[in-house]
């Protein structure tokens, strides 16, 4: 028992070490802007600079629209499967883990041949047309984690019961979609959101290759170009993840310990 | 031959002392249950017996070797656990090969061991099936034959049965009874079903508080429980509460009735009050029954319980029951009708602490 | 006749439910998909053939797979060696529980803490003038890079892809091994098994396939990962995500179809390791409900 104990100190030990140091390094590198002090030069630099707060903004805003239609996709399907069609459940399930298998510079590069402007469907031709194509493409990636998430939350509540009891109150579907069924699963819809946040702020291969200015790209051509600010930047996309994640684990226990409405 | 000693055991979980002073010789060949109430020990001893928890005090020995410093898998003891414990990904031939396995013997010797133990258990037609495809009950057999299919010099078993089922509880325990004297080996069986320690043991502990309160045969911890709480805890039990008379002449009164003990009561004065304790099965209400003591009471309630009718009387402020066996065409007492219970006065025990 | 039709119409609503998810997944992940596995076996010109395929045999494009496969498979099994012993520490090595909730919340952050932002994080740890180069320098008279280290390498981008693989298998397997009772270890002891022969007849076995899984889920990301290294080392390393990232640029390899062969070759990768998972899976399951 007392080697035990060592050995997982040990093992502890050297995550820290191994997971702590880069963080203090970026940090410490990203005070080195000024010569000879330490200063947060590099963090005015990247809050004053307009491409920054322009990509920002955009993939905010990208992620908002991913998450508004990520929702809409996957509760309504998670929900049919479980209430009507449960034999088909592991084809559903495969086709939300491919996403995982199929890496997203492929599934892009197919997207690129088949909505180019010379395509029976040229959403690349236009600017809005192409937002849309890369919103798709951000709720692709996030698929495996949004299914995951929201049914997950699905299997706690019966959806079956619930249903029947809003029918046999005589409530219409849009009413038992919306009223019953997305305030059960709001904390398995929530921590999707989060993660699915985190994913698009720091997507860069769909949002480079379609030509997009979000976040990402940004980023990656900060890195060229700049000595100091990437490392703000890396600091700052860190709290971003930490937050949402940091959000998803507070919903997760608020609903544990949240008594159950019936 | 004492075979397994426990001498003067302590163990504490930080400030908390959960047994205290536990003293106990086992004999070869013995079966020996703890019985007690949930939280007494009874596991801790078991588990300090295997290894798995060291004493805070005292000495464990097994066959005069003390077991201080051996770890539980140099100790060669055979365990049952309460929730099975088949390992998930071994079938039910590969599971009871393990401890052969892991002690390196040939893989005859292995194969033929298992065919034994696996006939011994009467599941030879399993052999291949994984714990998940069997019943508890055939889990725990598997259990039990695992734990001696390396030939353990003591089995220890935590509650075996407490998670079946009330048939198979009773058919099991039989089996493992069976078993055990077939093979004579030295057990510890832990249980708070005071029915399974009576009907397979050779004596049973009493545990009460970390400590053991008594050490029978059933029928001396059953008949002669030598304080209050072994009493209240093996079987039914009336504990009366008597004003004594007469000390010198054994006298003793229950609400306003008179009778003399057979039992010496020892250094008290006339007005004390003493506890007296009467099995419900000790005596009859039938027309002509033995016994030289009586009890006149009122029937408060009457229930038959399929082979006995148990009937509760008021004797003064003291309620008794007192159990009869059905029979066709007996009519139970009614309530309110006056009775007169019959027993002899040696079966009236006195309880002091 | 009439409770027929409305059986039928009960169906037709049933699959008109999933419609919008079926088509959704049609057009934007199995068509695109298809579409570059089928353009693999044409040419530019629409004839059928096997040249593309044959054309992957060229030094760059095969090193650029070898490399990438080494990265994927070091970074994937050093995340599962690492990841297993903080798992196990926590779980299984009597640390009091705050370190475990603190690992996870970690774990659950740094898991999604990849792409761009890592590689600056690693260039300013471990860069050239990073700040455990520069200390090991200062503090030790250690010069890295004289050793012939180097971030943009194979080792220093397997150092990298592992600060997301390693949490990602602590997520993983802190549950699975949370599934491990006390009992089957105890029961071992009894019987007469070292802490060893435990962990090679019972423990493993019954981790083994999450612990593969998430090994070949982990290969995979790491097989497809792209951002990290772009940023890291632009395009001078040549991995093959990055090698198609620059072919869907400009058609460094002058023939489209060549880029369909290659994208093929990373979903066939990808996808062996899938089938590879899920057939050990199959071969664990026979012991599971
Ligand atoms: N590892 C431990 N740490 C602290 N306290 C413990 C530990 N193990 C047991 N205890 C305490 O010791 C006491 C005796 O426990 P034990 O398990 O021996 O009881 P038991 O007689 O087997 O009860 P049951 O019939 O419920 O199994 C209990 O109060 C229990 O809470
Ligand atoms: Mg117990």
């Amino acid at each position: 028992m007392k080697t035990n104990r060592l050995l997982a100190w040990v093992a502890i030990a050297i995550g820290v070490v191994y997971f702590i140091v880069p963080l203090i390094g970026t940090f410490e590198f990203s005070l080195r802007m000024r010569r000879g002090e330490y200063s947060f030069d590099a963090y005015q630099s990247v809050f004053s600079d307009m491409q920054f707060r322009a990509t920002f903004g955009y993939s905010m805003l990208m992620a908002f629209f991913t998450i508004i239609f990520g929702i809409l996709l996957v509760v309504p399907t998670a929900y049919w499967v479980r209430l009507r069609l449960p034999q088909i459940r592991p084809v559903v399930e495969f086709i939300t883990l491919l996403p995982l298998v199929i890496p997203a510079i492929v599934i892009v590069f197919g997207y690129l041949r088949l909505y180019n402007s010379s395509s029976f469907i040229p959403l690349t031709n236009s600017t809005s047309g192409t937002n849309a194509l890369l919103m798709l493409s951000y709720i692709t990636l996030s698929l495996p984690y949004m299914y995951r998430a929201i049914d997950t939350a699905m299997r706690s509540i019966d959806v079956a019961t619930l249903t029947e009891a809003a029918e046999s109150l005589g409530a219409r579907w849009p009413t038992i979609m919306f009223r019953c069924i997305f305030p059960n699963v709001m904390s398995g819809v929530l921590s999707g959101a989060f993660i699915t946040f985190a994913i698009v702020m720091g997507e860069f291969t769909m949002a480079a290759l379609l030509n997009r200015p979000a976040f990402g790209p940004y980023l990656q051509l900060v890195g060229a170009n700049k000595a100091y600010e990437p490392s703000a930047l890396a600091i700052i996309a860190f709290a971003i993840t930490w937050l949402s994640m940091g959000l998803l684990q507070l919903v997760s226990r608020l609903q544990k310990t949240a008594p159950r409405k019936a | 031959m004492t075979f397994l000693t426990l001498s003067k055991i302590q163990k504490s979980f930080g400030a908390v002392q959960v047994v205290r002073d536990f003293d106990m010789t086992i004999e070869k060949g013995e079966f020996v249950s703890f019985l007690g109430p949930s939280g007494c020990g009874k596991t801790t001893v078991l588990r300090m017996i295997a290894g798995f928890e060291s004493p805070s005090g005292g000495e464990i020995s097994i066959d005069g070797r003390s077991q201080a410093n051996l770890k539980p898998n140099q100790r060669n003891i055979g365990m049952v656990f309460q929730a099975y414990a088949l390992f998930p990904n071994m079938n039910v031939a590969e599971n009871v090969a393990f401890g052969l396995k892991v002690a390196g013997k040939p893989k005859a010797e292995i194969d033929a061991r298992v065919n034994e133990m696996l006939g011994l258990i009467k599941l030879d037609h399993l052999a291949d099936r994984y714990p998940y495809q069997m019943s508890g009950g055939q889990q725990q057999r598997v259990a039990l034959a695992r734990a001696l299919a390396p030939k353990p010099q003591v089995l220890l078993l935590d509650e075996p049965l407490s998670a079946l089922d009330a048939k198979i509880r009773v058919s099991l325990r039989e089996e493992i009874r069976m078993i055990q004297q077939q093979l004579g080996i030295t057990t510890v069986f832990v249980t708070h079903d005071q029915e399974e320690a009576l009907s397979i043991s050779d004596r049973i502990v009493v545990m009460n508080g970390g400590r053991a309160d008594q050490i029978g045969s059933p029928f001396e911890i059953y008949n002669r429980p030598a304080t209050r709480f072994v009493a209240s805890f093996v079987g039914t039990l009336n504990l009366i509460e008597a004003k004594v008379i007469d000390p010198a002449a054994n006298r003793i009164a229950i609400g306003d009735q008179a009778i003399t003990l057979r039992e010496p009561l020892g250094a008290v004065k006339a007005g004390d009050t003493v506890s007296l304790a009467l099995r419900p099965e000790a005596g009859s209400i039938a027309e002509g029954a033995k016994g030289d003591t009586a009890l006149t009471g009122k029937v408060v309630s009457s229930n038959f319980l399929g082979s006995v009718i148990r009937t509760r009387m008021k004797v003064g402020d003291a309620v008794i029951s007192f159990d009869m066996f059905n029979a066709p065409g007996l009519s139970p007492p009614a309530v309110g009708e006056t009775v007169t219970l019959r027993f002899t006065a040696s079966d009236l025990l006195i309880i002091r602490e | 006749m009439n409770t027929a039709n409305l059986i039928d119409r009960r169906k037709i609503v049933d699959w008109l439910g999933i419609a919008p998810f079926m088509i959704f997944a049609f057009m934007f992940l199995i068509l695109p998909t298809l579409y570059l596995v089928t353009g693999a076996f044409f040419n530019p010109a629409g004839e059928f053939t096997f040249k593309n395929i044959a054309d992957l045999a060229h030094p760059t494009i095969l090193s650029a797979y070898w490399i990438s496969i080494k990265v994927s498979v070091a970074s994937s099994l050093g995340g599962a060696v690492i990841g297993f012993m903080l798992a196990w520490a926590v779980v299984l090595g009597g640390l009091p529980s705050w370190i475990r909730s603190g690992l996870l919340t970690f774990s659950g952050v740094a898991s999604n803490f990849a792409g761009v932002p890592l590689a600056f994080a690693f260039i300013a740890t471990l860069g050239r003038t990073g700040l455990v180069t520069l200390l090991l320098r200062e503090w030790f008279g250690f010069n890295l890079y004289g050793t012939g280290f180097n971030l943009l390498s194979f080792l220093g981008l397997t150092i990298t892809y592992m600060f997301f693989q390693i949490p990602l298998m602590v997520l993983i397997l802190t549950p699975a091994l949370d599934g491990l009772k006390k009992e089957w270890r105890e029961a071992s002891e009894i019987l007469g098994a070292s802490t060893w022969q435990y962990w090679r007849m019972i423990g493993l076995p019954i981790l083994w396939p999450s612990l593969m899984g998430t090994t070949l889920l982990l290969f995979a990301n790491a097989f497809g990962a792209i951002a990290t290294a772009y940023a890291l080392t632009g395009s001078s390393l040549n991995i093959v995500p990055i090698l198609l990232y620059a072919q869907i640029r400009g058609d460094v390899l002058h023939n489209p179809n060549l880029g369909y062969a290659l994208a093929l070759g990373m979903i066939v990768i990808t996808g062996l390791s899938n089938v590879l998972y899920i057939w050990l899976r199959s071969r664990a399951e026979r012991w599971q409900k």
